[in-house]
């Protein structure tokens, strides 16, 4: 137990120092006994892990600091104790622990286009830079007293952040977190997403007259001074929203009423449009116990698939004529439905009370082909780059689980205290990530 | 106090689920400090002068117009009033 800590100290020993020790003490009590626990995993598995017993070796053979590349690199948030855990999705291994974070619960996070820093927004307003290659904070703002994600610009060179108290969008310069410009709101913001040419997107979800909005800010002339067009009047409580994967098409999920509302990003003069006409909550008697998440909506050849709003179903629609076309039964509401990156299978994973379910969709067919039950509270689903394996952080459980998405199998699982958002370096060169 | 009687006050196990159940469920929307979210705040201060009874119906019967939806399935009247009264007192960690 003991060697697995120390191997984990030699190991990141070469690295740059850090304003803060990234692996303290209580760090290295906390997760050794995971540590070991994840060896033996790993072991019992025939998993050819990452060596947590090979790498002290390398790093106590060389005096040279180890390079560290960052594009299988990726952090999970620890909700609860204000933490991250730094991975790597190659080897399958926790690299660290991050502390220090503030309120972490609904964290997200954008990395910059080299994938060495990332932009973590908490809950509590703060915006904290990390540096993937060390592990430090480099730099921590509290912006707002109450966030709910964030963006990154196209050029890389702009950070915004949505706030719900007080309401509005702030941007702040990537590399100092510097304020740049601020676009207050009479609402709660929601939906944040980069589009391109250096643009924002964001949603109202209910202004002083009750209405939603949305709102464009164009930086690309000047940050500090962005230029704003305002939708108002887009429908009722818009309550998450997707930038389609080339950054044309925005949308917003509505809460109170039926429909989204779309905005073409190249168009817009032409304002924004409704579209999906049934799709919503339907039924009063059909409570959301969490909201659906929007933002990864899956999308493969001219389908997206989408969650259904109180129902238990993923919605087909056909982008190319904004209809929806079908409906797939599952386990519950489903809060994301995310496409492996071929787009061959939907993971889906679902609210209160069924969130202890994972189900996969066979997208040809149209048919679930594997119900998993990893425990409860599955929070979160990501795949790495080309998605030979899918991450999936369960909460209640305390660890990630790492399945073959070939088999639909678990591999191995990891230590997490109550493990919520995971994201994974090429995130950086996406819209909408 | 406003505080209504209750009829029969969950028993410490079932008081370590619903401490569970208000941090992480209701924290998605009204925040894992409960200091709110997209749902109100829950602190002792947003909710000391709100009536006890509106507030446990909310909590089972959920608010029409709002995102809020009732927890009756999951919840029974003591479990929704333990929860209120203790949310007024501020919640335990």
């Amino acid at each position: 137990m003991s060697t697995s800590a120390k191997g984990l100290a030699a190991y990141h020993g070469p690295t740059p120092p850090c304003k803060r020790p990234a692996l303290g003490a209580s760090f290295l009590d906390k997760t050794a006994k995971g540590l070991a626990t994840g060896t033996l995993t790993a072991i019992k598995h025939g998993v050819a892990m990452l060596c947590l017993c090979a790498v002290p070796a390398l790093a106590a053979a060389s005096s040279v600091p180890a390079i560290m590349p960052t594009g299988d690199l990726g952090l999970v948030v620890e909700r609860a104790s204000g933490s991250l855990l730094q991975v790597n999705t190659s080897r399958h291994a926790i690299l660290r622990r991050i502390e220090g974070l503030g309120d972490l619960s609904h964290a997200s996070l954008v990395f910059s286009r080299d994938e060495r820093y990332a932009f973590v927004f908490g809950r509590d307003g703060g915006l904290t830079k990390i540096d993937m290659l060390s592990g430090a904070i480099v730099k921590r703002v509290i912006q707002s007293g109450n966030s709910i994600g964030g963006a990154i610009s196209q050029d890389g060179r702009i950070v915004a952040a949505a706030n719900y108290t007080p309401g509005g969008v702030k941007f702040f310069d990537a590399d100092s977190l510097e304020l740049l410009a601020e676009v207050p709101t009479d609402s709660k913001v929601v939906g944040l997403e980069d589009s391109t040419d250096n643009r924002f997107a964001f949603s109202l979800w209910e202004n002083a007259r009750g209405e939603g909005e949305i709102w464009v800010a164009d930086l690309s002339e000047n940050p500090r001074a962005p230029r704003i067009s305002k939708f108002p009047n887009i429908g009722k409580q818009p309550y998450d929203a997707l930038i389609s994967p080339d950054g044309r098409w925005y949308v917003a999920g509505l809460f109170g009423e039926k429909g989204v509302a779309v905005l073409d990003m190249w168009h817009l003069e032409r304002g924004v449009k409704r579209a999906l006409p049934d799709y919503g909550k339907t039924d009063p008697k059909l409570p959301v116990y969490k909201m659906p998440h929007l933002e990864t909506w899956a999308m493969v050849g001219n389908l997206a698939f989408i969650p259904g709003v109180g129902r238990h179903e993923v919605v087909i629609v056909d982008v190319s004529t904004w209809q929806q076309v079908g409906a797939i039964p599952v386990a519950g509401q489903p809060v994301f439905v995310i496409a492996r990156p071929d787009g061959r299978h939907l993971w889906v994973n679902f609210a209160f009370p069924h969130y202890d379910t994972v189900q996969v969709i066979d997208v040809e067919a149209r048919q679930i082909v594997k119900t998993l039950q990893p425990g409860k509270a599955v929070l979160h689903m990501e795949f790495t780059p080309r998605g030979e394996a899918v991450w999936l952080s369960v909460r209640d459980a305390n660890r990630v689980e790492i399945y073959d998405t070939r088999t639909q199998s678990k591999r191995t699982e990891l230590p997490a205290q109550a493990p919520s958002g995971i994201f994974f370096t090429p995130r950086a060169h996406r819209f909408g990530l | 106090m406003g505080t209504p009687a209750l009829a029969a006050a969950p028993g410490p196990d079932r008081v370590k689920e619903l401490t569970h159940f208000v941090r992480q469920e209701c924290g998605f929307c009204h925040g894992l400090q409960l200091t709110g979210g997209l749902g109100s705040s829950l602190t002792s201060a947003a909710l000391r002068d709100k009536p006890s009874e509106a507030l446990i119906a909310a909590t089972l019967y959920g608010l029409p117009g709002t995102a809020m939806p009732g927890w009756a399935p999951f919840l029974s009247v003591d479990d929704a009033t333990w929860i209120v009264n203790t949310l007024k007192k501020g919640f335990p960690q």
